[in-house]
């Protein structure tokens, strides 16, 4: 059951709603959990191997599960146990009803689980009598409440301390309001200790059910889940198939993880290890003085394994990945349009964040996805972050191609139809076609300019642009050069070294070519003066923008014919320099989804960031003067404010703009933004353009303190620069322009 | 040397770490007993609770009216200052859980470096028919309610004594 697919202006309104509401409290409460993941990651000095042997560990698992789910079964049940493994939501939500009822269950707790609220426990047991509880404090409040979680792992993200405390005034009528976080955890627990009290039935989830002991592992900081599991004389745990580990000895690298990558924490308060039926004997408060220790027990014990597409999961090459998360919620936090928004917007029937998308077309359906598919912009902020080094982003690719392939022919307009031949169906989204084929656009452009930049920029081209495309009429347009920046290279006099150290094939990126052609120059006479050969070949557009909008064939198309002209020149013994971080992207991850192994390699190994190809010619002993000349007359400027692109980040090179700038005698800032908010075609369309302007405010703030507010402002991507452009009152400017020797002073781009 | 850095990560993560010694456990313990108390066997040779008002085998009410929980803990993990709760059917889960502050009573030779050394050892013993152990690192704690607050469900305050002749 998906939710209705709604029209542009009303996600636009949903959107913007949920901006002044829930997101004004997601973006602080994960703050802190952003922070910590950081600052542990760089801390550990075994992170990485720790993330290497989390993956191997469940990439194992989940080939073996079959083969796992029959010895836990046998282990626990040896344990003394019963274990269940269910089809479906439906069987497993049986399963439980009718433990309870053997049980003549009247009341149960429940420590937090998502699994239990994917296959909606709660309402079948209550449906048979049952009340549950929900015991972690965020889980309460929302049952409360009676609101959806907004966050996988802490679901109450969307919510501020005065909305708890006026909702238990209100629900508890209490004769003094509560206050402070410590007063409304004290009643909370207070209220909830009773319920623990008097419950039948404790149910909890499972981080990890370890084959070879029958353990089940829960991580957690409250202790509720403790009380509940240790409580009632019949205990559940309910756990996605996916959660069972070969061995307990395979938990360290997961647990060194899971606190980092969760909530920022260096290891959560409790991390239980619960190898049931348990030893400790249940405590029966309705008999007060019956001494219940030091004596033999018997207790009962589920295991319910919940398949619900999971093993289905497991047989899709591209969705397979998707069983390997932990729930920490890492994708959630480190994502500039979830900060903003929260699960609410970027979620679907239970899961929430990236992550989410594989989550809810593996359990729910495809369809599940595609009401929040888009909120991905594809920046990677959240690849590095995951502990089980999922790429989420790509799952999010490959849902959005299956929900385009699956969109009903109709919606579409001709006239983009004939514009831009591609390899997707008709059904697309015109607006995803229109910005998945912005080279043939481009092209378009350039030909026509200033005619095309006339019309485009017309109160009737945008309003055309805006019905047709949803490419929200409040954003600037970019301006389309008339002459290229690869035909001005061709009409230019060779100017190249004579001697050269290297050769290299500067790529023209469609932006660099059309739009923002001077940095294009720029580069080409930085290279040339530190003794580099460089051409310009004819070449296709990387595919990026396609494979964006999840046009993957298209972008599979891009990608043979990029390879087919440049491979070439790498077996000539020329490397590639990129100026597009996005395209570096595509050439050194990317592409590994789109082309053979061997064709892909190539390319991923010759080519270079601009500035890491720099530093490295610097390294190599090029002789700098003429770019220090360039820095030299710009006396008085030499403070910059520096924006890095996301997946530059993610590659880990932008460190080497910073470091080429500063050895020229620049004093840089760099930016702390998780993303600009512009995440190339995304903050054009009209359903983000509130979200994109929001996403970027932090970038703003961070760009007009005392400190930086006088600073020339540099970025290497071209979307990061136009909503800098947006965001400030000074003009953006790619960083190879500053120390280009032919340096005009002009500010045109 | 690694009960220093178990001192300094256990403190560092809001529990408090008090050094004694066999001779001086008594008087160190009594210190904490400042409600009633209720426990489980200590297994460290020249140390009892027998000697202090502290409830082995409580009822359901006597749990439930404690404010002070005493349990022996082991291993301790050096590097994140946590120390192994083990649990059986005298009930150090309950024990520790339900009263406001757990003592925890650490052997000195039982603190190990690493967190992947406790799991080990937890494997070991699990092998051995042990069904319930929790790694515990400081108090209990949420941040659920606008900022963080130690003391949710589980105890607010955790002291962890070390025998350091045991």
């Amino acid at each position: 059951m998906s939710r209705p697919e709604r029209s542009k202006r009303e996600r636009a309104a949903r959107i913007r709603e949920l901006l002044s509401t829930d997101g004004r409290h997601v973006a602080e409460n994960v703050e802190p959990f952003n922070e910590g993941r950081y600052r542990r990651y760089a801390e550990m000095a075994d992170t990485e191997s720790y993330r290497t042997a989390a993956r191997r560990i469940k990439e194992d698992a989940i080939e073996r599960l079959p083969e796992l789910v029959e010895e836990v079964t046998v282990t626990v049940e040896g344990n003394g146990g019963t274990v269940y493994l269910a089809d479906d939501a439906d069987d497993a939500r049986r399963y439980v009803r009718e433990v309870a009822a053997a049980n003549d269950v009247r009341s149960a707790v429940k420590g937090k689980s998502m699994t239990t609220e994917e296959i909606a426990l709660n309402e079948e047991l209550e449906s048979a009598g049952v009340a549950v509880h929900e015991t972690d404090l965020a889980e309460f409040v929302l049952q409360l409440a009676d609101e959806e979680a907004s966050h996988i792992a802490t679901p109450a993200v969307h919510k501020s301390r005065e909305e708890i405390a006026a909702l238990f005034d209100s629900v508890y009528d209490l004769d003094e309001p509560l206050e402070t976080p410590e007063e409304l955890t004290r009643f909370a627990s207070d209220v909830l200790l009773e319920r623990v009290k008097e419950a039948d039935l404790g149910i909890t989830g499972a981080n990890f059910v370890t084959a070879d002991t029958g353990t089940i592992a829960l991580v957690t900081n409250e202790g509720n889940a403790r009380k509940s599991a240790v409580t009632p004389p019949t205990t559940v745990a309910v756990a996605g198939i996916e959660k069972i580990v070969p061995s307990l000895a395979d938990l360290p690298p997961f647990l060194n993880l899971i606190g980092p990558s969760g909530s920022g924490q260096d290891i959560t308060a409790y991390v239980s290890f619960f190898t049931p039926p348990v030893a400790s004997p249940a405590i029966d408060f309705d008999s007060p003085d019956t001494p219940g220790f030091g004596d033999a027990d018997e207790r009962e014990f589920h295991l319910v394994l919940v398949d619900n597409g999971r093993m289905q999961m497991r047989e899709d090459d591209q969705l397979r990945e998707t069983l390997y998360c932990v729930r920490c919620g890492a994708c959630a936090n480190s994502c500039a349009n979830f900060q903003q928004v929260g699960g609410h917007a970027f979620g679907g029937e239970t899961y929430s964040g990236g992550i989410a998308t594989g989550w809810e077309a593996g359990v729910h359906g495809t369809d599940a996805a595609g009401e929040f598919n888009d909120l991905c912009t594809g920046c990677t902020r959240c690849v590095n972050a995951c502990p089980v080094k999922i790429d989420i982003p790509w799952i999010n690719t490959v849902v959005r191609d299956r929900l385009n392939r699956g969109a009903s022919p109709g919606s579409f307009d001709s006239i983009v139809e004939g514009l831009t031949p591609d390899e997707e169906p008709p059904g697309l989204d015109a607006g995803k076609r229109l910005f998945g084929n912005v080279e043939t656009l481009a092209r378009w452009g350039s030909r026509t300019a200033p005619l095309s930049n006339a019309v485009a920029g017309s109160a009737i081209g945008r309003r055309v642009l805006e019905r047709v495309a949803g490419v929200d009429s409040r954003r600037e347009l970019p301006t389309f050069a008339g002459t290229t920046f690869r035909e001005w290279f061709d009409a230019r006099d060779g100017d190249g070294p004579d001697d050269p150290t290297r050769t290299a094939v500067l790529y023209p990126d469609v932006y660099t070519n059309h739009v923002q052609v001077e940095r294009g120059k720029a580069a080409v006479r930085v290279l040339e003066s530190l003794g580099v050969d460089v051409v310009v070949p004819t070449v296709r557009s990387s595919g990026r923008a396609p494979f964006s909008q999840g046009m993957v064939r298209t972008a599979e198309k891009h990608a043979e014919a990029v390879t087919e002209a440049l491979n070439p020149e790498i077996d000539g013994g020329r490397d590639v320099v990129v100026v597009e971080p996005s395209d570096l992207a595509m050439f050194r991850d990317d592409y590994r989804h789109l082309l053979d192994e061997e064709t892909r390699t190539t390319l991923a190994e010759h080519s270079y960031d601009l500035f890491e190809y720099v530093y490295g010619l610097l390294e190599n002993g090029a002789d700098a003067t003429d770019l220090s000349d360039a820095a030299k007359r710009r006396d008085g400027e030499t403070k910059l404010a520096y924006h890095s692109h996301c997946q530059q980040r993610t590659l880990g090179v932008e460190t080497y703009t910073e470091a080429v700038l500063e050895r020229l005698g620049y004093d840089v800032v760099s930016s702390e933004v998780e993303c600009c908010g512009m995440a190339g075609s995304f903050g054009y369309k009209l359903e983000y353009y509130d979200l994109s302007v929001a996403v970027g405010e932090r970038l703003r703030a961070q760009f007009t303190t005392p400190e930086t507010a006088d600073r020339r402002v540099v970025a290497s991507g071209t979307s990061c620069v136009e909503q800098l452009d947006s965001l400030l009152a000074r003009r953006a400017e790619h960083p190879i322009r500053v120390v280009d020797p032919a340096d005009t002073e002009s500010r045109d781009r | 040397m690694s009960l220093d850095a178990f001192e300094r990560a256990a403190t560092g993560r809001h529990a408090t770490v008090e050094r004694t010694t066999v001779d001086d456990f008594g008087e160190t313990l009594a210190a904490h007993l400042d409600g009633p108390t209720v426990g489980t066997p200590l297994p460290f040779e020249g140390v009892s609770l027998e000697p202090h008002p502290v409830t082995l085998r409580p009822t359901p009410a006597e749990l439930d009216a404690a404010t002070v929980g005493v349990t022996p803990v082991g291993p301790a993990v050096a590097e994140y200052g946590s120390v192994v709760l083990a649990s059986d059917n005298w009930g150090a889960e309950q024990v520790s859980i339900y009263p406001e502050t757990h003592v925890g009573v650490l052997a000195a030779s039982d603190v190990v470096p690493t967190l992947e050394d406790a799991v080990e050892r937890i494997a070991g013993a699990v092998g051995d028919g042990l069904t319930s152990a929790v790694l515990t690192t400081g108090p209990s704690a949420t941040a659920d309610m606008g900022a963080p607050v130690y003391g949710a469900h589980g105890p607010a305050n955790l002291h962890v004594l070390v025998l350091e002749d045991r």
